[in-house]
């Protein structure tokens, strides 16, 4: 049981993924020549297309997520993230497009296939007259080496509540039984569909970490989300999604020319609050530095922040 | 077609154990749960209670209504047990999502379905044995005797498989427990009261019996009854015998139709 226990052992950290060194790709938006599907990437994506009645809610979108990557993907509500994720999960058939997860089609889905996929549903996992260890064990019982149901209630921060029935958890906490559920079977890859809706601050936090040792054991991680610090501290790249097509897949310090916008310095200069647009925030410091005898008062240099060039990003497509 | 390298080197656990996990899953879910221990197994017994006390006449051959009223009682409580608590229990899964999520785990369909035949198995023999030992010790109704035991099990047995599947069909007609409910409740009173289960069923009146011997309620309230009653009292029967093929074989052919219904309609996840 402790071949690769979660519980905090002072492991170093793990290499940079491969695709965090590329900077951003585009691999998503460009409408470049049909590729066949990757069948060594976790999941491979090509043209899918799923539609509901006449409201096309996925448009033709591809998509590569690597082994042991944790990719994000973000975007208003109605997007199509569930959608994309569930077609993904052999949860809802697609109506156009080649999809492989594991190297196999999530419309074919078999019971070994499933049992290397964790799926943290974004309606969660019903409610039960059971108690959260009950349901974890439950849970562990249709995996033929499972973790132990009791450390990963402790992973989640549930230990307390181990013994209280499943329906009458406080909503953050059903939440955190949902991923402790998703788990306990030692997913190979990991769906995480808005895992940390309800948590409050210090939960996230401990989330966060147990998604790092996650990802030290290699478990490749997909993951929507509303809040951008936990796509920026989590993801490896993130995918902005918008109408049901990928607008830009980049990690988190390049998404929408992050890198390369201009920074914004500001200082207080005369009692007055100055600010200047500069491509070469050092040169500038620094040359700002011989005007005043000391430090420069109120010094600050920013870039955009994610949720910046996010909602720009949004904007323009809306 | 695309080369695939999707693992075969993924192991499962053993069939055996996932059916008893979810066995004991479903046992728990129904007993610990207050409303349906209140409607499926207390009811009965209270209209038991209450029948036996009120409604007891001689029907013939010095037999008391409460002794007819006991087969009627165990076969509205089997159809509680099967068809009702299958309807509401999988329609509740259904839109709560718990079903959506095993289908998303690697846990065998099957094991779902042992799991519900383990609780409707479980609640129905232990309905029969609080409903034989009240109708025994308060109103002195003899237990069957000899080969009745036989016809007793066989009837109790493929009338439970008749509307546990028909309930796991009835599910998928529903949009949650509630409205479930709402939708098999009176159903069930009704057929109660036209198929012999609260009035015997001679005094039914004849265009009731036809509708009631369309559903499976009547053959197994007549079954019990051939268990329950002296054989003279065959001759009030409609037929003037109990018909034990025929109450087999309607009840074997809403086997079938129920186990096709169930294969057509059942859904894991809300439309
Ligand atoms: N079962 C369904 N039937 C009809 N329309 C649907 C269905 N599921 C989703 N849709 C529609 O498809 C679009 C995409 O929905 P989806 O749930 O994928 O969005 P999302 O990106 O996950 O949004 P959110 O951030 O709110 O979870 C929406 O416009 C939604 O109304
Ligand atoms: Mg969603």
């Amino acid at each position: 049981m402790q071949k690769d226990s979660l519980l905090p052992t002072g492991k170093g950290p793990r290499p940079p993924h491969p695709a965090q060194a590329q900077g951003g790709t585009r691999d998503g938006a460009a409408a470049g020549p049909w590729r066949e599907p990757d069948p060594d990437a976790a999941i491979s994506i090509r043209g899918l297309v799923k539609r509901y009645g006449t409201a096309t809610a996925v448009d033709g979108l591809d998509l590569d997520i690597h082994r042991g990557e944790i990719f994000a993907l973000l975007g208003p509500n109605g997007a199509g993230k569930t959608t994309t994720v569930e077609i993904c999960e052999g949860f809802r058939r697609r109506d156009g497009g080649e999809v492989r997860v594991l190297g196999t089609d999530p419309a074919e889905a078999s019971r070994r296939w499933k049992a290397q996929l964790g799926i943290v549903l974004q309606s969660g996992a019903g409610d039960s007259q059971l108690t959260c260890r009950e349901l974890v064990r439950a849970e562990a019982s249709y995996h033929a080496d499972p973790r132990d149901p009791d450390e990963v209630l402790e992973l989640v921060g549930l230990t307390e509540k181990a013994d209280a029935r499943g329906r009458l958890l406080s909503g953050g906490q059903r939440r955190r039984l949902d991923v402790a559920l998703g788990i306990v079977g030692r997913p190979t890859l990991l769906f995480l569909d808005e895992p940390t809706t309800g948590f409050d601050p210090e939960a996230r936090r401990q989330f966060w970490s147990l998604i790092r040792s996650l990802r030290d054991l290699g478990t490749t991680m997909l993951l929507t989300t509303h809040y951008l610090d936990e796509a920026e501290a989590l993801a490896d790249r993130v995918g902005v999604i918008a109408h049901g097509r990928l607008v830009e897949v980049a990690v988190p310090a390049a998404l929408g020319g992050r890198g390369q916008a201009p920074a914004v310095v500001s200082w207080t200069e005369d009692g007055v609050r100055r600010t200047a647009d500069t491509a070469t925030p050092t040169a500038f410091v620094r040359e700002l530095a011989t005007r005043f005898p000391g430090e420069v008062p109120d010094l600050a240099v920013a870039r955009p922040t994610l949720e910046d060039v996010y909602l720009r990003m949004i904007g323009h497509e809306q | 077609m695309t080369t695939t390298t999707s693992r075969t080197d993924v192991v499962l656990p053993p069939l055996t154990r996932v059916y008893r996990s979810r066995a004991s899953v479903e046992l728990k879910e129904f007993f610990r749960q207050r409303e349906s221990v209140v409607f499926t197994l207390l009811f009965p017994v209270i209209l038991l209670g209450v029948f036996g006390a009120v409604l007891d006449y001689d029907i013939g051959a010095g037999v008391s209504f409460t002794q007819y009223f006991m087969a009627g009682i165990i076969a509205a409580g089997i159809l509680g047990a099967s068809l009702q608590n299958m309807a509401i229990s999988i329609a509740t899964e259904r839109s709560d999502g718990t079903l959506k999520h095993l289908a998303g785990t690697p846990m065998p369909k099957s094991a779902y379905f042992i799991g519900k035949v383990v609780q409707v198995l479980a609640v129905t023999v232990l309905i029969i044995v609080v409903l034989l030992a009240v109708g025994g010790l308060a109103y002195g109704v003899p237990l069957p005797s000899g080969s009745d035991w036989v016809t007793f099990a066989w009837v109790a047995a493929l009338g439970a498989a008749a509307c546990t599947l028909l309930g796991i069909a009835v599910s998928s007609l529903a949009r949650n427990g509630r409205s479930a409910s709402a939708m098999v409740t009176p159903i069930a009173l009704v057929l109660q009261f036209i198929s012999g289960v609260f009035f015997q069923f001679s005094q039914v009146p004849t265009w009731m019996q036809t509708i009631a011997s369309l559903f499976p309620l009547k053959w197994m309230a007549q079954g019990l009854r051939s268990v329950f009653l002296p054989d003279v009292l065959a001759a009030q029967e409609p037929a003037g015998s109990w018909e034990l093929d025929r109450v087999a074989l309607v009840l074997g052919l809403w086997c079938v139709a129920g186990l096709v219904l169930c294969v057509l309609t059942f859904r894991w996840q809300d439309r």
